[in-house]
């Protein structure tokens, strides 16, 4: 079945819409440019670096053998706390638009994970599991309400008069998920996975910070706290809002691709 | 003999408002029935009960058991994403050969769309799609619900002799018998397409 691209964006104005919302390069130089008078200004790289030396610093620290072994330690982890929530949140999300119980059962502890601050849950989870693996708990409890949420909104705004169609026709379950609600259900799932990818980055290094597992990121972030290596702070969050991004956009284009296979007819 | 679809006294009410009131008619088998009836009469009603998708307050229907139903429905109900191709598939069957669905498109002078997502087709075109996969879907009943709405004047005389050779085609070739219940406003319509007339009060 043929599917085309633009239908990611069910609206042509949303569609402009998120166009104008993108980074512009002169906006970006802007924002450098005040950074870097910034800190001319102050005079004090203990205070606030330079944009050039956090750049110099990320250089020297990628060619120290530990600095991409952190990155894939804290990546496995967060991403794979992101991968069970993504699941986990489309399957609870999948019973809970099928049977209404489910629904009003998974309503307070969806609110609840939802509200309980997250340093809260790292302490918590910090009793409860060895700190090398807290991030993949914390990741997961970030993104699973946001996956949810977003999955069963999707399945219960199914256009009904598709699902009418689709009875009066006799098409056959399957084909339903895959030609009608997979279609509907894509914007949110993009929202969903774009949101909580973000959450996930963010929580995932705040709970290695707290409980400091060898050889993650946030072991790095905590040692340049700890030694006021302003530099070593301003390239790791660097790295992070890299990777984030990055696996953001190529997570998004892969969904994207693999959803006009599936309806393929 | 296959079963005519006989409707005896049904009777709908929304809230306080009773839009069908003690119906009664006889869709003979394989026969193609025009109803006609001023705008809040009840027909939309009377073939949403017939699709199964409305249950009548009282009244009964024989002749509908086991029977495949295809149907124009008031609204297009395309899948915006999907090309005139895939939504036809949808309904008529993944493997559902696309030659024919192409002589249809062409018949129906849509074949230029074929591929391009119903979403950026007009409405005049968008009807048309819903009207081919209504009429290439397996049925033994077939709904249409004012299915040339929206056509200008050539296109629909065109659409019209496409679907007068649909219907005698899929009439030919099948073994049990192709009903068909056609809702419009139009007159012609309904002395091009049906073999008899019926009004709705």
């Amino acid at each position: 079945m043929r599917r085309h691209k633009k239908a990611i964006h069910p609206d042509k104005n949303k569609k402009k819409q998120t166009a104008d919302n993108r980074l512009r390069p002169w906006a970006i130089a802007v924002w450098l440019a005040v950074w870097e008078l910034a800190s001319l200004y102050i005079g004090q790289e203990i205070l606030l670096v330079s944009p050039v030396s956090v750049l110099r610093r990320l250089a020297a620290l990628a060619v120290q053998p530990d600095f991409w072994s952190s990155i894939a330690f804290s990546f496995f982890r967060i991403i794979g706390g992101f991968f069970l929530a993504s699941l986990c949140g489309t399957l609870l999300a999948s019973l809970s638009a099928a049977f209404r119980f489910v629904r009003d059962l998974l309503a307070p502890a969806m609110a609840v994970i939802k509200a309980i601050p997250v340093a809260s849950f790292i302490i918590l989870v910090l009793i409860w599991v060895p700190s090398r693996n807290l991030s993949v708990v914390i990741s997961f409890l970030m993104v699973l309400p946001v996956i949810y949420t977003n999955v069963l909104g999707g399945i219960l705004s199914t256009d009904r008069k598709l699902l009418e169609m689709a009875q009066v026709f006799r098409i056959p379950l399957f084909r339903r998920i895959r030609y009608i609600y997979l279609s509907q259900l894509l914007p949110y799932l993009r929202t969903g996975f774009s949101l909580s990818l973000g959450l996930c980055w963010k929580a995932g290094v705040a709970a290695e910070v707290i409980g400091i597992p060898k050889g993650s990121i946030g072991e790095k972030l905590y040692e340049a706290k700890v030694y006021l290596e302003t530099p070593d702070l301003f390239s790791w969050t660097l790295v992070i809002v890299l990777i984030s991004v990055i696996f953001e956009k190529l997570f998004l284009r892969f969904i994207d691709h693999t959803v006009t296979l599936i309806e393929k007819m | 003999m296959p079963a005519d679809i006989q409707i005896t006294a049904l009777s709908k009410s929304y809230r306080d408002k009773k839009v069908l009131d003690s119906l009664t008619l006889t869709l003979k088998a394989g026969s193609t029935t025009a109803l006609m009836a001023p705008s809040g009469a009840g027909k939309t009603t009377l073939l949403r009960i017939l699709m199964g998708l409305e249950t009548p307050d009282s009244g009964t229907i024989l002749g509908l058991e086991n029977k495949r139903i295809s149907a124009v429905f008031q609204e297009d109900r395309l899948c915006g994403n999907l090309s005139p191709i895939s939504n036809i598939r949808l309904a008529a069957g993944t493997h559902f050969p696309r030659r024919t669905i192409t002589d249809a498109l062409q018949a129906a002078g849509i074949l230029s769309c074929a591929s391009q997502p119903v979403r950026e087709l007009s409405g005049g075109q968008r009807r048309r799609v819903a009207l081919l996969r209504a009429l290439l879907a397996p049925y033994d009943l077939l709904l249409l619900d004012e299915p040339f709405k929206g056509l200008d004047t050539q296109t629909r005389l065109q659409v019209i002799t496409y679907t007068q050779t649909a219907l005698q085609t899929a009439a030919q070739n099948s073994s049990s018998p192709k009903t068909v219940l056609l809702v419009t406003h139009s007159p012609e319509e309904a002395s091009l397409l049906a073999s008899q007339t019926l009004s709705l009060p």
